[in-house]
């Protein structure tokens, strides 16, 4: 299998179902002719034209409406937003219009839509260009969140999300659009809301997307030199969740730490420690822990933009404390 | 539909349809505040009194297949886009048979058959979707034309600006039209914008504006017909501002106190439905007789749709989790 970056693997996802579906186009700032404010789109203009892959003036609640319109329409658009923390000024399309439409007029349109937003924090950009926003999007009902971490997920998730009938938040890890991995030859998708197994382990389950998954990997390895054996489930969508595959992980394993990239109040670990308590309490030995971000704005300063997001230190910490 | 003729003149059976459609609207509206209070139906209920003549020359001068798409107070305009009186009022009283069945409400009626894209309650929200359903009539190169409609209030909103640019960027075939009431809830336009001429505001965006008395159906009509020819003949966005009037207050909850009786009586006066009686009459057009027949007959189509609503079965306790998401 080739091996290629995130970023590739998520251009071949665009690419192929753009050729596969004429409803299918792009938009949104800077994807046509700049080819991506991370080059997600390279090669989309020069191949598709400016009918399918339109530059959008900066107007995130435009570009998610217009988008969201299109879709009511027939039409099933890829909305690029330059960096998640955009997403919030279109937050009410987003939530207002995209995730309720279906229901609010009670089953008679789709909206097939895929907003694309890159995220995360590591290269001290700030306060407003560093969140990992996936638990706000999670909260909302009508909303699928879905979010890769190795290039093969990327791609084969996102050409399940272009196919999907409900709106989908797909979130990117700014940090991760150069990772390479092998990716499959030829056609193929992966269900949205299936769970995958990173590492097979015994004693403990670590539960992640995106970055935080490379993260419980190293911290895995380094509990392995004590003999420790951590299954790292990655969950690769928080709406809907795999809570199949987690109960079966936990109760193996009998031990759950949730790692996540975002604040952890309000965050999506709690609402797993709950949904594991409820479901598996006689299979826990320990209490389900969390590792989050620091619950603060994201700073610039690089050592304190380190110290407010989680790393491999904390995981093995957390694990130690169940053990 | 390409090849299809563009009407000009109206015909007295088109005249006839208006006035029917303008009283229908009306006996519609006015039947609401009695079974409100009766508790048949909750929430809001922003009704559409005096500004049926906005609505109705809208809806004439759109072909069946073009989409209309609206803010919160649009009973009369999918009653005018030609839904059947009794799935509107049935989604009133929240009933399975409900345009949107029960699970919308008077705020969010959506009729996917003719193409009636939506009533929202987010002042302003719902123009960038305008602007998308226009872009996917361009994208797949048919002629349909989407007719926008929204508040005074929506014009101060900052999506107003976005979809005005994005819509003239790409000259999408949107016709936009303001119905200027006067008012966002009790705030009037002088002291909610800072240009109170509402038309100006699409000179930012070089599109044209174009004010029309929304007290006039033949007016409003007129006006929307040749911005609806131009959008699509691929002219691009039309800006409309139509002056109109509510009769009643913002929502029913509302008493309407903010405004004078004497302001209030002079826009009574104006009211679209007996001037357009009154101006059918004097040019020959209709009889006295046949529009007293026309009222008589909407009166009972309402009494009907009333029935039919209070007869229709509550929703099933499952529908709670239906069409949350598509099935996959």
């Amino acid at each position: 299998m080739p091996e290629i970056t995130c970023r590739e693997a998520l251009n071949q996802a665009i690419r192929e179902e753009m050729e596969r579906d004429p409803a299918v186009f792009i938009l949104g700032e800077d994807v046509g002719l700049y080819e991506g404010s991370f080059k997600v789109t390279r090669g989309l203009l020069a191949k598709f034209g400016d009918k399918r892959v339109v530059d959008t003036p900066i107007a995130e609640a435009g570009i998610v409406g217009l988008a969201c319109g299109a879709a009511m329409a027939g039409l099933r658009p890829i909305a690029e937003l330059m960096t998640v923390n955009f997403a919030i000024v279109a937050m009410d399309q987003i939530m207002n219009s995209a995730a309720v439409a279906r229901y609010m007029f009670g089953g008679q349109c789709s909206v097939p839509l895929v907003i694309r937003a890159p995220g995360g924090a590591g290269h001290q950009l700030g306060a407003q260009h560093s969140h990992t926003l996936d638990a706000l999007f999670m909260h909302c009902p009508g909303l699928r969140v879905v979010i890769p971490s190795i290039p093969a997920d990327a791609k084969g998730l996102l050409k399940s999300a272009i196919r999907s009938d409900d709106p989908v938040m797909f979130l990117e890890h700014e940090g991760l659009y150069a990772t390479k991995g092998e990716v499959p030859d030829g056609e193929y998708t992966i269900p949205l809301g299936v769970a995958d197994v990173k590492r097979q382990g015994k004693d403990v389950t670590l539960l992640a997307v995106s970055r935080m998954v490379y993260v419980c990997l190293e911290a895995a390895e380094l509990l392995a030199r004590d003999g420790i054996e951590a299954e790292v489930v990655d969950l690769r969508a928080l709406n809907p969740i795999d809570m199949p595959t987690v109960l079966a992980s936990v109760r193996k394993t009998h031990r759950a730490v949730t790692v996540e990239e975002s604040w952890l109040t309000g965050g999506w670990g709690g609402e797993l420690v709950a949904r594991i308590v409820a479901a598996a309490f006689d299979d826990l030995d320990a209490p389900v822990l969390r590792v989050g971000g620091a619950d603060v704005p994201m700073p610039y300063n690089k050592a304190l933009e380190k110290a407010a997001i989680p790393d491999v230190a904390q995981v093995v910490a957390r694990v130690r404390e169940i053990l | 539909m390409k090849g299809k003729k563009e009407r000009t003149l109206l015909e007295p059976r088109e005249l006839l349809a208006m006035y029917r459609d303008m009283v229908r609207i009306r006996e519609f509206e006015e039947a609401c505040p009695k079974l409100y209070s009766q508790g048949k139906m909750g929430g809001f209920l922003h009704l559409y009194s005096g500004q049926e003549a906005v609505g109705v020359g809208v809806a004439h001068a759109m072909h069946q297949e073009d989409y209309m798409i609206a803010a919160y107070r649009e009973h009369g305009l999918i009653l005018a886009k030609g839904t059947p009186p009794d799935v509107v009022m049935a989604e009133l009283f929240g009933k399975a048979t409900g345009v949107s069945k029960g699970k919308g409400g008077s705020m969010h009626m959506f009729d996917a058959e003719r193409r009636f894209m939506g009533g929202y309650g987010i002042v302003g929200g719902h123009l960038p979707l305008a602007v998308g359903i226009g872009f996917a009539i361009l994208y797949r190169e048919s002629d349909e034309v989407v007719v926008c409609l929204f508040g005074d209030g929506a014009t101060n909103q900052g999506v107003f600006h976005e979809a005005m640019n994005m819509a003239a960027l790409y000259q999408v075939p949107v016709v936009f039209v303001c119905e200027n009431n006067g008012y966002g809830i009790g705030t009037s336009v002088a002291r909610a914008s800072a240009v109170e001429q509402l038309y100006k505001k699409s000179c930012a965006y070089e599109t044209p504006g174009v004010k029309v008395d929304g007290m006039d159906v033949l007016a409003v009509y007129e006006t929307v017909r040749q911005a609806v020819q131009r959008a699509r003949e691929g002219g691009g966005p039309t800006y409309v501002e139509a002056i109109t009037y509510r009769f009643r207050g913002h929502s029913i909850s509302d008493p309407g106190t903010y405004r004078s009786e004497q302001e209030k009586k002079i826009w009574q006066e104006r009211d679209p439905i007996p001037n357009f009686a009154e101006r059918l009459i004097a040019e020959g057009r209709a009889s006295r007789e046949q529009l007293d027949q026309i009222d008589a007959e909407e009166k009972q189509r309402i009494e009907a749709a009333i029935r039919f609503a209070e007869e229709s079965p509550e929703p099933a306790a499952e529908e709670l989790w239906t069409d949350v998401y598509a099935k996959f």
